[in-house]
């Protein structure tokens, strides 16, 4: 066993001790918490290019390692816990450690004013070190518990500023809104451990998602006709659809930007959003199960198809709400979900490769768009409406030219870009598909949109003339606990530690297209585990669908440079064009079509109601129950009570009142006068008399 | 069993029922005396002439002398006009049925009598006197002892008081009769006679 | 009926009579009456086993007698003594009222 498979645990384990030192020390340590809070994800990185190297050359199918340690014993078995290094997980290490080590970097700047430095490192690291967690493991219980590590983090991540009750709300609205599909992830493992009688994933052929426990659950069918598989597949993907926040579970991350933009950066667009994609990734194979064998293309299963409809509606409906926000994260944050979306597709229609593409590429270039979109409020003082903002080109050109190419990777622009490849590969697959086309034509949609709304964002935030001034924008500026920040006047360019990961971003958000062009597909090939060769003829395969959606993403950028880019807003207050033209839909958009009122109409009222019911359920019948056992024991206790006064007291009492009474009514014997005893000495006399008569004889 | 012996018992008898039934007691008290000399006539019949002449002497001539000096010492000369009952006189009277049935039964049933009467014994005071010096000496000195007792305490308690001493202890309130001068600590001779011969009949 | 019988049978009743009157009279002397009369028949009852016993020239019973009457006659002083004291005492004669010892 190669060293590096033994020790993958010292990946996410490096985070945990520099979280665990950050979080014993109380005086404010900054650098000592920086330090350890990139270092541990540096070492991190080169552990992980280590196990990514160890990956590469495999040419005959994709290879797990797996190392496997003894946990417990239950009865007489024991439960194994441990972890796998396969191409998926190589991929996904490399990718989160670099990211990751980027984000903190850009954190250092931007989170200079702020009083709690150390809590936010501490936080970031225990964040780092659960998403490693869940992405090396090789038991669904360890995933799952690094999942939870995950969301916990989260939560106090968004709620960072929990003095603003829009933040606390926020975080405990994420939280709660992912614990429901939790709860499908948690039954669909049970359910997996009962059938199968094991959660790891690969075990020497013992796994449950290898072969004879892929095909014992395929062919088991449950409730409705479907299989066992496809149901433990759909358990499984409703813990993806909370974490990354597909449709009707996306209700969260739009108020997750509440939290500061490093987070927003690292958890909401880069890593744990996609730690639901990549789930769907690792039970690829039990959703693909019992699938009929085709010539080409992927396999096609109940599973599959749940999750490509899933992943289409969530595309195009989270790029149409895009289109009338005005908060610039909340822009980038529905953009997010819908490239979810995207990469929910891929998965469905084309496998682990497509899916997995668009999430490397996405987390490179949103994560740039992110961490951009920090620097633009940085610079700006804590702004984030784009409508006070406007010409930003010209004080910011660094933050213009990253945040350019970051959109336009989004958007899809031909050729150059990562983001066109890997759109390309899911859009190319969902034309494939031999269930329905309505995938395919719902993403093209999806592409026009996304690079309509990307235009528009640009065009408000970096084009015409700056609309804001300085003393509206006090409020970032008391989160940070520091209100000098607003003094200021115009907008400045972000400081080196802040710009030069963003330039690195950028250089990646270029050059990963590279690695998944059809002519030379090497990421699908490592997936699979298949060599690649360099053929530039497979251009031609894919020439007609690559025309199409580049016209898709150029009329897009069009329009939107036509409608916002030619003509520039003057004021703040001036009514969107849009929404000039169609008010009544683009109130509709920009109220998110009321989801969130509809929940709260329903599901929430529902919930207090229910606790309202256990409130009562418990103080008057559990209550009730202690309340009449407690009344029990008193009235034993009174009857005890009772029973010793009247019963032992008074019988002893009685019994010494009658021997009293017959000592009373003996000494009424003793008159005092003679003739009466006397009178008993006569009868006496008699009885003894007879008595000595009778008793000798 | 001679008439003779027949009618001094029945005039025994009934002596001794006017004895104790009659109101003045001074005539109760002579009554006795009849009775106690019929006593000493059934004695002589018996042959025990010293001691029917000891009867009279002492009995009729002493106790009933004494009887009537104390009749007339307690102011009881006179008829009373009460009753003379006392309170639960009929339970005296069945105590006292109940006690003649018994004997009477015990005496008539009997088989234990000697059938035959013997010969009339000739007494003389002469072989008395030899009992009483002999064999009887030690009850004699005692009997003398005794009567010597009686008669100091008999005076002893028949005493007139003298006036009581302030100083005397609270011990002078219990039920005691109290005691003459000169004797405060001397203790009353307990057994009332009367009391004790009565319980040992 | 022999002698002694009869004898006997006269020294019941007449221990009958005195009993009655110790028990039914009120006067105190009148009880000391009653209770000279049980002894009276008590001794006579002694003469009579004396003179129809298997040995009357033992005297055993004479003697006994004797000394009997003299012990009567020592308890009859002291007991009226007692009377008159208690007479003196409680200005009564009347058993019903001497009844110190009630307990």
């Amino acid at each position: 066993m190669i060293w590096i498979v033994k020790n993958l645990w010292l990946i996410p384990a490096l985070p945990l001790f520099a979280a665990g030192i950050i979080a014993v020390n109380k005086q404010p340590r900054r650098k000592l918490a920086a330090t350890l809070a990139i270092g541990s994800l540096a070492v991190g990185f080169l552990l992980s290019l280590c196990a990514f190297s160890a990956t590469l050359g495999h040419t005959a199918g994709v290879v797990h390692e797996v190392f496997s340690f003894h946990w417990i014993k239950f009865g007489g078995e024991w439960m194994d816990l441990g972890w796998v290094l396969d191409p998926l997980t190589a991929i996904m290490l490399v990718m989160v450690t670099f990211v990751g080590m980027l984000i903190f970097i850009f954190s250092i700047g931007y989170m200079e004013h702020d009083r709690n430095f150390m809590r936010f490192f501490c936080f970031l690291a225990l964040f780092a070190s659960g998403m490693l967690g869940v992405v090396i493991a090789n038991n669904l219980f360890l995933l799952f518990v690094s999942w939870e590590i995950v969301g916990l983090t989260s939560y106090l991540l968004i709620g960072f500023w929990y003095h603003r009750p829009s933040a606390a709300a926020a975080a405990k609205k994420a939280f709660i809104t992912t614990r429901i599909g939790d709860l499908g992830l948690l039954l669909g493992m049970v359910w997996l451990y009962a059938q199968t009688g094991t959660l790891n994933f690969y075990d020497h052929g013992h796994g449950c998602l290898e072969t004879d426990a892929l095909t014992q659950m395929a062919t088991d069918v449950t409730v409705g006709g479907m299989a066992v598989s496809t149901f433990i597949g759909l358990l499984i993907f409703l813990g993806a659809v909370g974490k990354s926040g597909q449709v009707p579970l996306h209700v969260w991350l739009p108020d997750a930007m509440e939290g500061p933009t490093p987070v927003s950066a690292l958890i909401h667009a880069a890593t744990m959003v996609a730690a639901g994609v990549f789930l769907v990734a690792r039970v690829y194979p039990l959703m693909a199960a019992g699938a009929p064998v085709l010539a080409h293309g992927a396999p096609v299963t109940t599973a599959l198809t749940v999750v490509t409809w899933v992943g289409a509606i969530t595309a195009i409906f989270a790029a149409t709400i895009a289109v009338a926000q005005n908060d610039i994260k909340r822009i980038l944050a529905y953009s997010t979900v819908s490239q979810l979306g995207y990469m929910m597709i891929g998965l469905g229609v084309g496998g682990v490769a497509v899916g997995m593409f668009h999430l490397i590429t996405h987390a490179f270039f949103k994560a740039l768009l992110f961490l951009g979109s920090g620097s633009v409020i940085h610079g700006c003082h804590d702004e984030q409406d784009v409508r006070k903002m406007g010409g930003l080109r010209k004080f910011m050109p660094v933050t213009f030219v990253v945040y350019a190419i970051g959109m336009l990777a989004l958007a899809g622009f031909p050729l150059f870009f990562s983001g066109f490849w890997s759109k390309d590969d899911i859009l190319h697959h969902a034309h494939e598909w031999s269930v329905s086309q309505i995938p395919f034509y719902l993403g093209c949609a999806g592409a026009l949109f996304t690079a309509f709304y990307m235009t528009r964002q640009v065009a408000l935030v970096f084009f015409g003339q700056y609309r804001g001034h300085s003393a509206d924008s006090h409020a970032e500026a008391r989160l940070h606990g520091n209100p000098e920040s607003a003094a200021h006047g115009a907008p400045h360019e972000s400081p080196a530690v802040m710009t030069v990961p963003l330039i690195l971003l950028a250089v990646f958000a270029i050059l990963l297209g590279v690695i998944g062009t059809p002519a030379w597909p090497w990421f699908a090939g490592y997936m699979r585990g298949e060599a690649t060769v360099l053929d530039w003829t497979k251009f031609g395969d894919t020439a007609a669908l690559m025309v199409a959606s580049s016209v898709i993403v150029l009329t897009g950028l069009a329009l939107g440079w036509f409608l916002y880019g030619r003509r520039q807003r003057k004021t703040v207050g001036e009514k969107d064009v849009l929404e000039a033209a169609q008010p009544a839909v683009f109130k509709l958009l920009q109220n998110k079509y009321y989801i969130d009122e509809l929940y709260e109409h329903t599901v929430i009222r529902f919930n207090a109601f229910a606790a309202r019911a256990c409130a009562f359920l418990d103080t008057w019948i559990f209550g009730g129950l202690v309340l009449l056992v407690s009344y029990a024991a008193l009235g034993c206790s009174w009857l005890s009570r009772t029973l010793d006064e009247k019963f032992v007291n008074g019988g002893f009492d009685a019994g010494c009142e009658s021997l009293r009474s017959t000592g009373g009514g003996l000494s009424r014997l003793h008159t005092g006068r003679v003739q009466t005893y006397l009178r008993i000495i006569g009868v006496a006399l008699v009885l003894l008399i007879i008595f000595l008569i009778w008793g000798k004889a | 069993m001679t008439l003779f012996l027949v009618i001094t018992a029945v005039v025994t008898l009934l002596a001794a029922v006017a004895a104790m039934s009659l109101r003045n007691l001074v005539h109760s008290a002579l009554m006795l005396a009849v009775s106690f000399s019929g006593i000493a006539a059934i004695y002589l019949q018996l042959n025990a002439e010293f001691v029917g002449f000891t009867e009279i002497l002492v009995y009729v001539g002493a106790i009933a002398i004494l009887i009537v000096m104390a009749i007339l010492l307690t102011r009881s000369g006179e008829t009373p006009e009460h009753s003379v009952l006392t309170s639960g006189w009929l339970a005296g009277i069945a105590v006292t049925a109940l006690l003649f049935t018994l004997l009477g039964w015990a005496v008539l049933s009997s088989s234990a009598l000697p059938a035959a009467p013997a010969a009339p014994p000739r007494v003389t005071v002469r072989d008395i006197g030899l009992e009483l010096m002999t064999q009887y000496v030690l009850p004699l000195e005692i009997v003398g002892l005794v009567l010597t007792v009686a008669m100091i305490g008999a005076v002893v308690i028949a005493c007139k008081e003298a006036a009581p001493a302030p100083a005397v202890s609270p011990a002078a309130k219990t039920s005691r009769p109290p005691t003459p001068a000169g004797h405060p600590a001397a203790p009353v001779p307990a057994p009332a006679g009367a009391f004790k011969k009565a319980g040992a009949a | 009926m022999n002698p002694l019988q009869f004898c006997l049978l006269v020294s019941a009743l007449l221990f009958s009579i005195g009993f009655a009157g110790a028990v039914t009279r009120r006067h105190a002397i009148l009880v000391l009456v009653g209770i000279e009369l049980m002894l009276n028949s008590a001794n006579l009852n002694l003469i009579a086993f004396w003179r129809f016993g298997p040995h009357p020239e033992a005297l055993t019973g004479f003697i006994f007698v004797l000394f009997s009457m003299a012990l009567a006659a020592a308890e009859a002083a002291v007991g009226l003594a007692l009377v008159i004291a208690i007479y003196r005492h409680k200005k009564t004669s009347n058993l019903d009222e001497v009844k110190e010892l009630k307990g």
